[in-house]
């Protein structure tokens, strides 16, 4: 162990929690349609790619940050609840297994009509935040991958006091912990998972707009997808907190066995070794880390 | 006959007239002399870009030649397309619903996987296949594929090509000994096509190789980009696809490797793989077998032909002159150079799929009818032979200033000498294992109608 290069290893550990924290921006849109509909939204990736591209195509147009951000969220919140309306609450009451499909279809209707909107371009996309690596103390870290991880925390923290401490949030918990007694006592069902579509929505458009400074505003911004799942399997599907601790152990894994192990097997490995990890845990804690454990009386 | 009977006979004689020249655009069409290309395209999707790109070029200089010279030769030249969404089994579904169409000239699907998918077919169909820059290397070797044409760059000339170009750039092959260079490839068959001509150069030129696989699609590449800034090579071949490209770029950034040290391949090159990485790309430098830009006098006329009269393919002008445009561009070139040859030899007139074939395996295009055509300096040259179907194409170096490619080598000859054999031996255990005659130049010579 003498000759091991811990200053590497941090290195590599470093960045893997960092990226892993991208992987949870993309989870958390998940956690919160999950947990109120008990709808795996496969959607959520193509909504990422519609709101980055929506913003850059505005950008591009002339329009100020702000206004353009504005702008897509409102067109994400119209999306959401156009989505509610016409798509799952038809289906309220089907097998978990419909709803599924009708968001995978819905992801395919999403994809196509951004291109067909916004056109098939690939757009290179500016925050204004240098991605240049610091040194501390001989370990490089990405001030891009620093801010990104600052943005999760304030929305994490966002998220957490309006479901704590608003109305539609305590609805919302309502609803998540049981649709029908929440139904009974009257809250209305619909605003409120078009309320969450609308969070949901929010979350792409960060999620969107970090992702893309960081590939580009192009379409395989939608196979971002492939990278929450593992987390979510992970962190548990209804739950934001396992949704980051979930992110920062897949980021942490899949790299550290890409540098250490990857070489004994030919490289390449870490696009799966994510699912190694995720299913490791589904089979030792199918619930994941922080999710709910359904009990069924019989 | 009564009245009535009449009245029907030329009610039913007027029908068949007004049918008669009511008849679709296309079937009329297929009457006159007419060469089609059909074009299994990919304008939706991920790799949409590349695709609206190269097939826009395409397009456009097929309806130049219809326009300015009213087909080759006085034989219009028409095209169909299909969306494939680069999907290899769209591919194959497009190739079989388009290839009833009279008078197909050639195949140009510009994907690996649906290449691949149509060697059988279009073989036993006897048309051409055109993959451009990219395809199965052996598939060079026309004494095993005779249909194939992977014309100015296989996989092998392009490794070569880099090699060749780091070499000038450190002053001549000698010095390459005990240099450090990585490449960093695409984790699918396309990607790994040149592991073994990398390790077979480092062998003959003395310098350390490590190759690293980033899996598809590449948008995650922090532990590669670590390990290379750990193994501190002097260049990094980026041998990349779609969204692995800027995100190498961006990567290479975040962990202070100098971008002016990393060399792109061919599917590396566009701008569609530097515009996403921003600041990060300035100073990269990929290969390229076609200049981009549009300041040359074929492209001028395109502009002059098409798009001043709204007629250009491309929904962007911008994109005119693009790396993707230029290389549609090139490949109309080719495509139509090709027919023209042919056209010599068996008349002029719509030409089997055999006949265009050995149009190909005579498109010797020297500097001089480069320019002739109006591509001086779009691209070298070609010289197309029954044997060889890349036709040693000359490859080039191209630096990306931020907002523009800019050209900073001359004309590069790949070695092919020392490649030929390795090609050779590929496509013979090909040959063996699928029980293929090797073709003669006799054989070549002869001619289905």
């Amino acid at each position: 162990m003498a000759d091991f290069d811990w200053s590497f290893f941090t290195e590599v550990l470093v960045g893997g929690l960092l990226s892993g924290v991208m992987y949870s921006l993309v989870a958390i849109g998940f956690v919160l349609i999950y947990k109120t509909s008990g709808v795996l939204n496969f959607a959520q990736g193509a909504l990422l790619l519609f709101a980055a591209l929506t913003f850059v195509s505005l950008v591009e147009r002339g329009l100020p940050f702000a206004l353009a951000f504005l702008v897509t969220f409102a067109a994400m919140v119209l999306i959401g609840v156009a989505i509610e309306r016409t798509v799952l609450r038809p289906l309220t009451n089907k097998p978990p297994i419909t709803l599924f499909m009708a968001t995978l279809g819905l992801s395919y209707i999403i994809e196509g009509a951004a291109q067909l909107l916004w056109g098939t371009q690939v757009h290179g996309l500016d925050l204004g935040i240098e991605d240049l690596p610091f040194d501390v103390a001989g370990v490089f870290v990405s001030q891009f991958d620093l801010f990104a991880a600052a943005t999760a925390a304030l929305m994490v923290a966002l998220l957490s006091a309006f479901f704590r401490y608003s109305r539609i949030g305590l609805g919302f918990r309502a609803v998540a912990d049981d649709p029908f007694a929440a139904l009974a006592i009257g809250l209305r069902l619909p605003f409120i998972w078009a309320s969450v579509w609308a969070a949901a929505g929010l979350v792409a458009l960060v999620a969107g707009l970090l992702w893309g400074a960081r590939l580009g505003v192009q379409f395989s911004l939608s196979l971002v997808v492939l990278k929450a799942l593992p987390v979510l399997v992970l962190g548990g599907f209804d739950s934001i907190l396992g949704a980051i601790v979930g992110g920062l152990l897949i980021g942490a894994s899949e790299k550290l066995a890409e540098v250490y192990l990857g070489d004994l097997v030919g490289g390449g490995i870490e696009g799966w070794f994510a699912y190694v990890v995720a299913l490791a845990f589904l089979l030792i804690r199918p619930a994941g880390l922080f999710g709910q454990k359904l009990v069924e009386r019989v | 006959m009564t009245l009535h009977t009449r009245l029907k006979t030329a009610a039913l004689a007027a029908g068949i007239a007004l049918a008669a020249l009511s008849l679709p655009a296309f079937t009329r069409q297929a009457l006159a002399d007419e060469q089609h290309f059909p074009l299994q395209s990919y304008r939706v999707g991920p790799y949409a870009a590349g695709g609206t790109g190269f097939f826009g070029g395409f397009i456009d200089y097929l309806n130049l030649i219809n326009t300015r010279d009213g087909g080759v030769n006085g034989v219009k030249l028409t095209w169909s397309e299909a969306e494939t969404q680069y999907e290899v089994e769209r591919g194959v579904e497009a190739y079989e619903r388009l290839k009833s169409h009279q008078g197909i000239a050639a195949w140009n699907p510009l994907s690996v996987g649906i290449a691949y998918a149509m060697i059988d077919r279009i073989t036993a169909d006897k048309v051409p296949l055109i993959t451009i820059n990219h395809g199965r290397t052996d598939s060079t070797d026309g004494r095993v594929f005779p249909y194939v044409f992977p014309l100015l760059l296989n996989p092998y000339s392009e490794t070569s090509g880099i090699v060749n170009y780091i070499a000038s750039k450190e002053g001549g092959l000698e010095k390459l000994k005990g240099k450090k260079i990585v490449v960093l490839y695409h984790g699918s068959p396309y990607g790994k096509e040149t592991i073994p001509i990398y390790e077979l150069l480092a062998q003959k030129y003395g310098f350390t190789l490590q190759q690293i696989e980033v899996p598809h699609p590449g948008n995650e590449q922090q532990s590669q980009w670590l390990t290379i800034r750990r193994a501190k090579p002097d260049y990094v071949v980026l041998r990349g696809w779609g969204v692995m490209n800027p995100v190498a770029l961006k990567t290479a950034a975040k962990t202070g490797f100098p971008v002016d040290h990393i060399i792109g391949n061919v599917w590396s090159n566009s701008e569609e793989d530097v515009i996403p990485a921003g600041e990060a790309a300035k100073g990269y430098t990929a290969i390229t077998t076609q200049a981009s830009g549009a300041d040359y006098p074929v492209v001028k006329e395109i502009v002059k032909t098409l798009y001043d009269q709204g007629k250009g393919n491309l929904e962007d002008k911008k994109r005119i002159g693009s790396v993707y445009h230029n290389l549609g561009i090139v490949n109309g070139i080719l495509n139509v150079e090709a027919i023209r040859i042919a056209q010599a030899k068996f008349g002029k007139r719509t030409l089997t799929g055999d006949e265009v074939r050995w149009g190909f395996e005579h498109l010797q295009l020297d500097p001089a009818r480069v320019e002739a055509l109006g591509a001086k300096d779009l691209f070298h040259s070609i010289n197309v032979t029954w044997d060889n179907h890349e036709g040693n194409g000359y490859v080039t170096f191209q630096q990306w200033d931020g907002t523009k490619w800019k050209v900073v080598s001359d004309w590069i000859a790949p070695d092919w000498a020392l490649l030929r054999p390795i090609i050779e031996k590929s496509s013979e255990a090909y040959a063996a294992e699928k029980g293929i005659k090797l073709r003669t130049a006799a054989d070549a010579e002869g001619v289905t109608n």
